[in-house]
This record gives C-alpha cells, structure tokens and sequence, in this order.
C-alpha cells in the first residue's frame, strides 16, 4: 500500500510538469489556432532564465595568488562571490534561494518573449495550414536551442534546492501511517504543489475575470467577438504570453528536479503534445487531467514488477494510451464533439 | 645530332624497359605507391592524421570534453610543444617530442553525441574523408564496440576511451582494438571485499542499471561479487539512457526491502540518480535495521563534481585518479591542471595514455602498418603512465592493471579533492582467464579501407 502511495505522488508530481506544458500548449491551441511545436522551447528558455539569475549572482572576483600553489602545483586561484561581498550573509540567502527568486525574473522575460514570438513570427501564420505553423515554429524551437546552447554550452547546468527544503517529508506521517513509511522529496512536494496553483490560478483568471471572459467568448466565436468591436487579437496576443509565462514557470521550478539543458524543451515537446491529444485538442481541463493521468500511468509502468511482466513498458505508456485515445476517442479525454473526428 | 648506328629509339625503349624488368628494378620504383597504399590510410606527408571522437553533447558530455582536452594535449606533447607530460615517465622511450615516426601530428575532432550510430558515423567521416590512421575516443561502451567493428572492417587501429563493459574485450573484441580502461568485472573484484568489510554481509540490494551493454555487464559483474559475500539481490530495473529524472525508478526502491542501492548509471545520469535518491532522503533512512546505503560501482571526479554532496561516502571503483602519488601521475596532472586549471579526470588519463600508447607502438614497429602496430602494442609490458606496471593482453587487447577502489570524500579540501583511494587491486588479482567472455579478435586484415 505504501509504495502504491508512494508511486501515485510520483506519478502526480510528474504530471504536474505535464499538465503545465500541456496546458500552455493548448491555451495557444484553443485561442490562436496555432500549434506551437516552441512551446517546449518556452519551458527550456523558463529554466535558463534560472540559470542566468544564478550565474549572474554567483559572480566571482578570480585574483591569482603566486604565493599560493594549487594542488597540481600551478599558482593558487582566489575565488571570491560577489554577492557575499557586497550583501554578506544576506547574499548567501539570495544564492542559496536563486531558484524561486528567479521567477520574479521569468514572469516578465517569458511575457515579453511571448508577445514577441507571436507579433513577430506566428501572427503572420494564422490563416496558414497546420502543417506550416508546425514547421515555423518546430524551426524556431531549434534556433532557440542553438542560441541558448551557443550561450550556455551543450552540457546541463546543476541549480541547487534551497537549503531548506532539500531532503524527504514524511508525507506517511500526515496520512496516520507509521514515521518513515512514505516518504518523498520536499523539492517534488512543492512542485506538485505549484503546478496546481498556476492551474488554479489560470482558470480562474479565465473564469472570474472580464478578460477571461471575453478570452472564453473569443474561444467559441472569435468572428462574434470581433463584430461585437471588441480587439480580440490583442487579448489573443496575451494569452500567447501568459502560455509563454506558464512554461517558463514550470521550467524554472523544475530546474532542481533536472539540471537545464539546450535540448530540454524538446524532450518535453513531444510528451505534451502527446498529453494534449490524449487530454482532448482544446481542452484547457482535458490537457491538465491528461497531464497527471499520464504521469501517474508513467509512474506505476516503472515499478519492477510491472516491467517484469512487459519489459520496457515505462518507455511507451504514454505513447500506447494516445494510440489507444486515437482509435477509440479521436476527440481525446475532454475534447470537443466533432474535434478531430471529422 | 649523332646517329649512333644500330640504336634506334624504339629499341632503346623496348630493351630499357625489358632490362628494367629483368634487373628486378620495377618493384623498386612501383612499391613506393604501392606501399603507400598498402593499408588504409597510410601517411604520405610529413604529418599523421588522428582522429578523435567523444561525446560533446549527450548524457556523457562531461567526460567528452575532458577527454578532447587530454587529447589535444597528448598530441601537443607528440609533436613536443609544453611539457612533455608523462612522455618522461613513460618506460618506453622511443617518444621523444618529434610527432610519430618522424612525422608532425594532426587531428581531427568529432562529436559522437554519446550514441552508436553518430559515433559510427563520425569515425567512417573520419577514415574515408579525414584520412585519419588511428581512431580514439567514446566514454560510452555502447558507441566504443560500434566504431571499434567499424575499425576492424576497415583496418584501423582503435584505442578506445572509457569504455568498461565486459564485452568491449570480451565477445565484441576485435583485432584492431585496444583498451586501456579497466571492465565491469575488475570492478566487482577490486569493489566487492571493500564492500563487505563496509556493509556487512547481511545485505539486500536494489540494481537500477544503464539499459545498453555497459549497464548489462557491470550489473551482472556487481551482482556476482556482492552474492559472493552473501547478499541477496533484487530483480534489477533498467532504465534508458539520457533518462534525466529516475524519480520514477527511485520510488519503489524505498517500500522494496532493500537496504543498498546499487546505480548502474554514468555520467550526468550517474550525477541525476544519486542526486535524486538523495533527495529522496535514501542515505538518511534505516532499513532491515541498517543504514541505507547507495553504491556508484563507476565513479569518477567529474561525476563526483556533479553530484556535489550527494557523492560524500559513496563507494564505487576508478581507473586512476589524479591524487595518486606516483611520479606519472603528478606530471600528467601538473601538465594538464597548468594547461586547464582542473586536474585531469580518469578519462582524460586513459585517453591520454592510448596516445602515447599507439604512438609507441608505431616508433617500435617503424611502421603505421596496423599489422605490425598490432603485434607491437600484443602483450606489452610498461609502466610510467599512471597506473603502475601494465600489460596489453595480446588474447583480448584488454590491458591489466592496478584497479582502485574509491570513496567519496566526507571533507573535501578543495574543489577537486572529491575522491579518495581507499584501497588498491593488484593487477594480478584483476587477472582473469579471456575464456569467459568468450568473443573472437579476428583476422589483423582489413576487408576495406
């Protein structure tokens, strides 16, 4: 029992990366029209952002002492940090917490590089076939990459958990289960926890606010909306950021759980994008209830005594389903009757 | 102009050549082409091409580009530039700074991406558009046994990089192949008693290994030594390569009973599985009434750097490490630290010392040609390369050597100083009959260039 609990909070804390690139993905799907195939390139831009906060703070004066010899008998480096010179102690707190700091950084620059993104590129493919928005913005995902590889190397780029939250919770504890029963990473936790507040906080941004509202309306009927004197295109355009700000989000929250690479937005793409058709084309609840259904199918396909039974079966779980959902429910999970069925 | 009577021009020619022919002179003047072409390759010029190839992208990048520096730097010291390195130390004296046999060295450099199939493809470019005569590289076994049968089919000498699978000399071995790294199974031998002694031998142990040939080998060579104490294992769990995040496989080891955690992984997934087992809080519980323990059976100062604190007291086993006290191994890393300002990693030596090695056996042969390269790198004895006295097995083309066992530093005194030797395996005790892996070198000429 316990390690079933166990694998569905691994499956839920992996969903929860999914379920928010999912739902960037669809947002740009349901009000654009377009299928982003950057927006994996978004989540990868989200995690440098916290890699360049972090570099940026960590700064050193490098000053060669020839007095001093290193251990392989060269003239000893002094590396001192910046920060803690000019802040002191207070500079190691900023260090040590860069990575949730830099979400201060990532709401502005991921808004900014959305907006640009479709102002400069996407818009002029609105009234293009699917086959060519994919292949803009499947070539602009690679020149991302390139940039940032050619800025920060091919290699990953560790970021630290706060010190505070580094090691396991006793989540066992919590349930009336005997100490040290279930245990899991507190850096997952709070993912997990995460995810569901940017979840939360979209619909209900979409749901309780005027701007929502007309971005809902805008949804089903862009044309109404149109004819009713109403600047859809430029509500549009904010969403195309909000859906950049919520990938970079989960790329900088996820920057502990996996050091950042110049690849990553494409390893993600392909899963959520799988995640979006399983979730239903559209749907904003479709592609979040798909994200953590598939995570947790993921989850339990990793347990050895399932990959006993069907070796490698952790590797296509989440392929299968979205072959299963394609043959028997084109329109996906949640998706709209007529979505892909026609 | 003379007329000289009973000469005629055409005569002259025809009697030429025939006297040419029957002197025995033609095979003089058409071998010289014909010899230059003999094998593959062959350098004509006043240089000689190597050509390297290490994973610059993918799960083994870091290593890659420590290996690229031990190359670049190996080269430079061939052709006598810096400070010669280990060339000094080495037994062998027939390097003396001046390239190979007389000829300055040039290279070419390639990025395998820690994958067969591009490592394969990067060593053909280089054989057939390169004209490089030896390849070396790949830190992963899997891209090491394709680019060495790639080698064999097209007779080139192959000195592989890190590469610890038991098949790389053992059933995928081949003629034109030679390895300096130590194998999964020397690394259960020199691992296994340190274990023991550590742990106890009450234990019950989890394997998350590597799914490709390099992960097979060491899980099996770990599992033969560790039962041998006594433990029990669990049903192993592959996972894939380049996985990134094994929170998924990390999971169900903490509710499976077992008390060690054996990780089968390298590179950044060695640095991500410890990483995340240790945030998980797995060092931290108390399982079977014992400490949780976590195993990295292949470890090294890079990796180490990557997992930070998560490697402190962490037994696995190294080909060589830069603070062992030898002669060789402080001029290499006084060499490579004032070149690179780092130390040098165990790759970086063993890619290294495959430099000198091959160029070795070409000034003692007096010839590039891959045959008699071969014959003189086959049984080999030397020393003064870091690893004490060394032989190349001439029935494997493994070399045997000394074998460390290493442990994560509890109080590292500088950033480098991450791993400590905690005890030696003697080169005869690593020394096993070639018969068991089986495998077949094959024959030392090439079907095509």
């Amino acid at each position: 029992m316990d390690a079933i609990l166990a694998q569905l909070l691994n499956g839920l804390d992996k969903g929860g990366a999914y379920a928010l690139i999912a739902l960037g993905l669809t947002l740009v799907f349901g009000t654009l029209g377009v299928v982003n195939f950057a927006h994996g390139a978004l989540f990868m831009l989200g995690a440098f952002c916290a890699v360049t906060l972090r570099q940026l703070i960590t700064l050193e004066t490098v000053v060669i002492d020839p007095e001093q010899l290193s251990a392989w008998g060269s003239p000893l480096e002094i590396r001192t940090p910046l920060a803690q010179t000019w802040f002191g102690d207070f500079g190691a707190v900023l260090v040590d917490y860069s990575v949730p700091l830099s979400i201060v950084l990532a709401i502005p620059t991921m808004l900014l590089i959305g907006i640009a993104m479709e102002r400069g590129i996407i818009k002029h493919f609105y009234k293009r076939p699917h086959a060519e928005q994919i292949l803009v913005t499947f070539g602009l995902a690679i020149v991302l990459q390139e940039v940032v590889k050619a800025i920060f190397g091919p290699n990953p780029i560790s970021q630290p958990i706060p010190s505070a939250v580094r090691g396991a919770f006793d989540v066992g504890a919590m349930l009336g289960l005997a100490p040290g029963a279930l245990t899991y990473p507190m850096w997952r936790l709070i993912y997990f926890l995460f995810s569901l507040g940017i979840i939360g906080a979209v619909f209900a941004f979409l749901r309780f606010t005027t701007f929502g509202m007309v971005v809902r309306a805008g949804m089903a009927d862009r044309e109404t909306v149109g004819l009713l004197g109403i600047n859809i295109d430029r509500r549009f355009t904010i969403m195309f950021g909000i859906a950049a700000v919520v990938a970079g989000l989960a790329g900088v929250m996820y920057t502990p759980l996996l050091p950042p690479n110049y690849h990553q937005g494409m390893d993600f793409l392909v899963l959520s994008f799988v995640v979006v058709v399983v979730g239903g084309m559209g749907s904003l609840p479709g592609a979040v209830a798909a994200g953590f259904l598939l995570g947790i199918l993921q989850s339990f396909a990793s347990m050895s005594e399932v990959k006993q039974i069907i070796p490698g079966i952790d590797q296509i779980i989440i392929y299968l389903i979205a072959v299963v959902i394609l043959l028997v429910r084109p329109r996906g999970l949640m998706g709209r009757r007529g979505m892909m069925e026609s | 102009m003379t007329n000289l009577k009973g000469f005629s021009r055409r005569g002259v020619l025809k009697g030429g050549l025939a006297g040419i022919l029957a002197t025995g002179v033609s095979p003089l003047i058409f071998s010289k082409g014909a010899y230059a072409q003999e094998f593959c390759n062959a350098p004509t010029g006043d240089t000689v091409t190597l050509g390297f190839v290490m994973p610059l992208t993918g799960a083994y990048a870091d290593e890659g580009a420590d290996q690229q520096r031990a190359f670049l730097l190996a080269v430079e010291h061939l052709n006598g530039e810096g400070d010669g390195g280990m060339i000094p130390t080495f037994s062998s004296k027939t390097l003396t700074g001046g390239g190979i046999l007389g000829k300055k060295v040039v290279y070419v450099t390639g990025d395998d991406q820690t994958k067969p199939d591009a490592g394969r493809d990067t060593a053909r470019r280089m054989i057939e558009r390169d004209g490089a005569v030896m390849i070396s590289g790949a830190s992963s076994s899997g891209v090491a046994i394709a680019e060495q049968a790639l080698c064999q089919e097209k007779g080139i000498i192959y000195m592989a990089g890190l590469t610890h699978s038991n098949d790389t000399t053992g059933k995928d071995k081949k003629r034109f192949g030679f390895r300096h790294f130590f194998n999964a199974y020397q690394s259960g031998i020199a691992l296994g008693p340190i274990l023991g002694d550590a742990y106890g031998k009450d234990r019950v142990a989890y394997h998350l290994t590597a799914d490709y040939t390099w992960g097979w080998t060491q899980e099996e060579s770990m599992i033969a030594a560790t039962e041998a104490l006594g433990w029990k294992t669990l049903p192993p769990v592959r996972t894939p390569v380049n996985a990134g995040d094994f929170s998924q496989y990390l999971t169900p080891v903490l509710n499976s009973g077992a008390d060690v955690l054996v990780l089968n992984h390298y590179g950044f997934d060695g640095v991500n599985s410890i990483t995340q087992a240790m945030q998980f809080g797995m060092r931290d519980k108390q399982v079977n009434g014992k400490d949780f323990q976590i195993v990295l059976p292949l470890v090294s100062d890079l990796m180490a750097k990557g997992a930070g604190e998560a490697i402190r007291g962490v037994y696995g086993t190294a080909n060589w490490d830069w603070q062992l006290g030898d002669e060789a191994s402080k001029a290499f890393t006084k060499s490579f630290g004032a070149k690179y300002g780092q130390p040098p990693s165990q790759i970086a030596q063993t890619s290294y010392a495959q430099v000198l090695l091959y160029a070795d056996a070409c000034e003692r042969a007096g010839t590039f040609l891959p045959s008699a390269v071969i014959k003189a790198l086959e049984d080999y004895e030397f020393d003064g390369l870091g690893n004490g006295p060394t032989t190349y097995r001439g029935s494997d083309h493994q070399c045997f050597k000394e074998v460390y066992a290493v442990k994560g530093k509890d109080a590292p005194a500088n950033p480098f100083d991450l791993l400590e030797v905690v005890a030696t395996a003697s080169k005869e005790s690593v020394t096993y009959d070639p018969a068991i892996f089986g495998g077949e070198l094959g024959p030392d000429t090439a079907a095509a260039c």
